[in-house]
């Protein structure tokens, strides 16, 4: 399968995240797009990966050629898992306090 | 020699103790102590000067050495005093005429307030330390700290009574004038040094160092000293600051602005007049500005109807005689008329501050008249100060007077005419004045005639001894003409050398000295004849007025000089200061200001807006740093694919 197609897919679910991101009021769903960016990043290392081994493996026989991208998806998830622990208690919080996950309330340090 | 370093260290420290007593307690003495101890202090300085004096008779010139004041690889200024009998003779006359004076401020002051009357007498020691200073220094540095303290101390004492604007403008005036001479000093030490690698009187003034400078050098070091007597010695065009000056108490005037300050040019040319006789041109210069200032402040005094400024005009026309002597080279001369000027012209204005006690501090003198009856040691006094003034033998006044004409003839006869009409000016004003004040009728108000006394004690006794030394100290400079001996002359000789042969034929002198007396007689006698009736209504004719006026000088100085420099800075201030270098830190103020008004808005407090600008940023980040050739590359590889 060309690569292509992971790419403009992975395009694709980014963008999806962005404007997510930019245009939702719900913190929870603001959460779960900034996690569509990460996986959407975490799928294009992948592919990539993928393809630099195959190439590798047709010149060269065996190899570790594209191991690294496959950490940095391992990390990125760890990292995000982590990132999502303390994300929903902030969320907590400001329900606890706001009553309302409306991140547009959050606007305290304007000016 | 130790002995002497004690004496001389006295002479000036005791002024200077009085200054740090009074000045630093003038909030918890009384008057009477403040007034005793300053005059006290200035009494035994006159004692230890005049032992001094005695020690440099018996045994000559000394010079002490105290500490080096400015020690470097190429100069070496030390701080050392010379005691010999030009400076002797000055320490006289200053610790003298000095004790005098504080005296008289005793009384003269009584209605000031405690404190004030303390920083008065502050002052006034703290300017006989710098006089002595000035006179003491054995080379030019420590001299010129003398010549700056006096100047210091004359600024503070015209503005005395500082709450009045103008006093203190006169004030303001007569430190500017000062300064522009002192500068003209300042830059002939600076010469001094450059060329001779020194400023000490031992080592500049010998034949070794005239030969090592040319012409050109002692015709400039020498005109820039005579700069900066102008400015101190009140000499055209510097002199209208004198007048001025008048604003401080009478007894400062005598002091400070008659007896010694404004001679201190004439002490230092003296000092320095080795150089000055090699260099010819400077010697014209300073011998016609001398005249010349004689016979224009003669010519205003004779209009003036302040008494004080009458004085203030005849002392400036008095040192320009001193001037012309030093001009013509009668240097001794010019010592003996600094001598005599300091005792009759201190009287004089003694007298004239009894008269302004008397009056309730009027000073016009067509609101007095006939206070002969009234005040009258103050009357005898002041009229021997007349006659001594006017060169009316065997007074003091003509004797040096009468030496200085002489030796004017002698270079020139034309000095010697134009210094006897000055003379004759200098006969009349005071004649003018002396009939206005105390003869005739009392023209002032009835509440000043029923308040008219006679001074107290402490004011005659100076009177009384300056009138005394007015009569007598002609008898210090007897010519041989006359079969004296000149005492002073020889006096001088170690300084300023033989006194020079004028090659005038006896009957010649004699001759010269009738006519100039002669003249100053009938024109005192005209004086007594028209003021006698009537006093000086407004001029009319056009000199009159002209003189009245000063000459316009004051006018003229305003125009050409200070207006311009007003008109300036008024430019400076209005447009560069205001509106370009505070229109640039304002500017940038503001533009700090509204612009960072404008970028506040960014921040709304709205996530989204974060992020979404985090997102324009990203996006142009990676515009940047992709140029656009390679994205160009990329997207047209995605469509070939």
């Amino acid at each position: 399968m060309s690569i292509q197609y992971y790419i403009f897919f992975c395009l694709a679910l980014f963008s999806i995240g962005v404007v997510g991101v930019l245009t939702r009021r719900n913190a929870i769903i603001v959460f779960m797009c900034i996690e569509l960016m990460l996986n959407a990043v975490n799928l294009l290392l992948v592919a990539f990966s993928k393809m630099f081994y195959g190439i590798a493996a047709q010149i060269g026989g065996a190899t570790t050629a594209g191991i690294d991208a496959q950490i940095f998806v391992f990390f990125i998830m760890v990292v995000a898992a982590a990132e999502v622990s303390i994300g929903l208690a902030i969320i907590v919080m400001m329900y606890r306090n706001t009553h309302s996950i409306d991140v547009n309330f959050l606007n305290r340090l304007k000016n | 020699m130790g002995i002497m370093k004690i004496l001389i260290g006295f002479i000036i420290l005791w002024p200077l103790a009085g200054f740090l007593f009074n000045g630093l307690g003038r909030n918890y003495w009384t008057k009477k102590v403040i007034a005793y101890k300053a005059t006290g202090y200035i009494v035994c300085s006159f004692i230890a000067s005049v032992f001094a004096f005695m020690y440099v008779q018996n045994h000559g010139a000394v010079t002490v050495h105290y500490f080096d004041f400015i020690h470097t690889a190429t100069v070496k200024i030390p701080f050392d005093f010379k005691v010999d009998n030009l400076s002797a003779l000055f320490l006289l006359v200053i610790t003298g005429v000095g004790s005098l004076i504080h005296l008289y401020s005793t009384a003269y002051m009584k209605e000031e307030a405690a404190p004030h009357y303390a920083r008065y007498f502050a002052y006034l020691n703290l300017f006989i330390f710098s006089m002595l200073v000035l006179v003491l220094g054995d080379n030019y540095v420590v001299m010129f700290i003398g010549w700056e303290g006096v100047g210091l101390c004359s600024y503070l004492l015209i503005g005395y009574w500082f709450t009045n604007g103008s006093y203190n403008y006169a004030a303001k005036k007569a430190f500017i004038m000062n300064r522009i001479g002192d500068l003209g000093f300042l830059l002939a030490i600076f010469l001094l040094i450059a060329k001779l690698g020194s400023v000490n009187y031992s080592e500049v003034l010998t034949a070794q160092s005239l030969a090592k400078l040319s012409t050109t050098d002692i015709t400039a070091i020498t005109l820039l000293l005579f700069v900066g007597a102008m400015g101190k010695s009140a000499q055209i065009p510097l002199f209208t600051w004198l007048p001025d000056a008048m604003a401080g108490p009478t007894p400062v005037s005598a002091l400070i602005h008659a007896a010694t300050m404004v001679t201190a040019g004439i002490y230092m040319i003296t000092r320095s007049n080795i150089l000055f006789s090699h260099s010819e041109f400077t010697q014209h210069v300073i011998a016609i500005i001398g005249i010349s200032t004689a016979l224009l402040a003669a010519t205003i005094a004779i209009k003036q109807n302040d008494i004080k400024k009458v004085l203030a005009y005849s002392t400036v026309s008095q040192l320009g005689y001193m001037f012309l002597g030093l001009g013509v080279g009668a240097y001794s001369g010019a010592v003996f008329h600094v001598i005599t000027h300091a005792f009759f012209k201190a009287l004089l204005f003694l007298g004239a501050g009894s008269v302004i006690h008397a009056m309730h501090h009027e000073q016009d003198i067509r609101k007095m008249g006939g206070l002969k009856a009234k005040l009258p040691i103050t009357h005898i006094t002041f009229l021997i100060g007349c006659i001594a003034i006017a060169g009316v033998p065997p007074f003091s006044g003509f004797f040096s007077k009468d030496e200085i004409l002489a030796a004017a003839f002698a270079k020139s006869p034309v000095y010697w005419v134009l210094g006897v009409m000055g003379a004759a000016m200098t006969a009349f004003y005071m004649f003018r004045l002396y009939t206005t004040t105390f003869l005739g009728k009392f023209r002032g108000t009835l509440d000043q005639e029923n308040h008219l006394h006679e001074s107290p004690i402490a004011m005659t006794i100076p009177l009384i001894l300056l009138a005394i030394a007015s009569a007598m100290a002609g008898a210090i400079g007897i010519p041989a003409l006359m079969g004296g001996q000149h005492w002073l002359s020889h006096q001088l000789i170690p300084i300023v050398g033989e006194p020079v042969e004028l090659g005038l034929s006896h009957s010649l002198e004699w001759t010269l000295m009738a006519v100039s007396v002669a003249i100053a007689m009938i024109a005192l006698s005209i004086a007594i004849v028209i003021y006698k009736k009537k006093t000086d209504e407004e001029p009319i004719t056009f000199i009159g007025k002209f003189f009245y006026h000063k000459w316009h000088i004051d006018e003229l100085y305003n125009e050409a000089i200070v207006n311009p420099l007003n008109r300036l800075a008024g430019f400076l201030k209005e447009v560069v200061e205001k509106q370009i270098i505070d229109g640039a830190v304002n500017g940038t103020g503001k533009l700090v200001q509204y612009s960072s008004r404008k970028v506040r808005l960014i921040q709304n407090g709205q996530v989204g807006y974060y992020i979404l600008f985090m997102v324009i940023g990203i996006i142009l980040l990676f515009l940047l740093w992709f140029n656009d050739a390679p994205i160009l590359r990329l997207l047209y590889k995605l469509n070939q694919n």
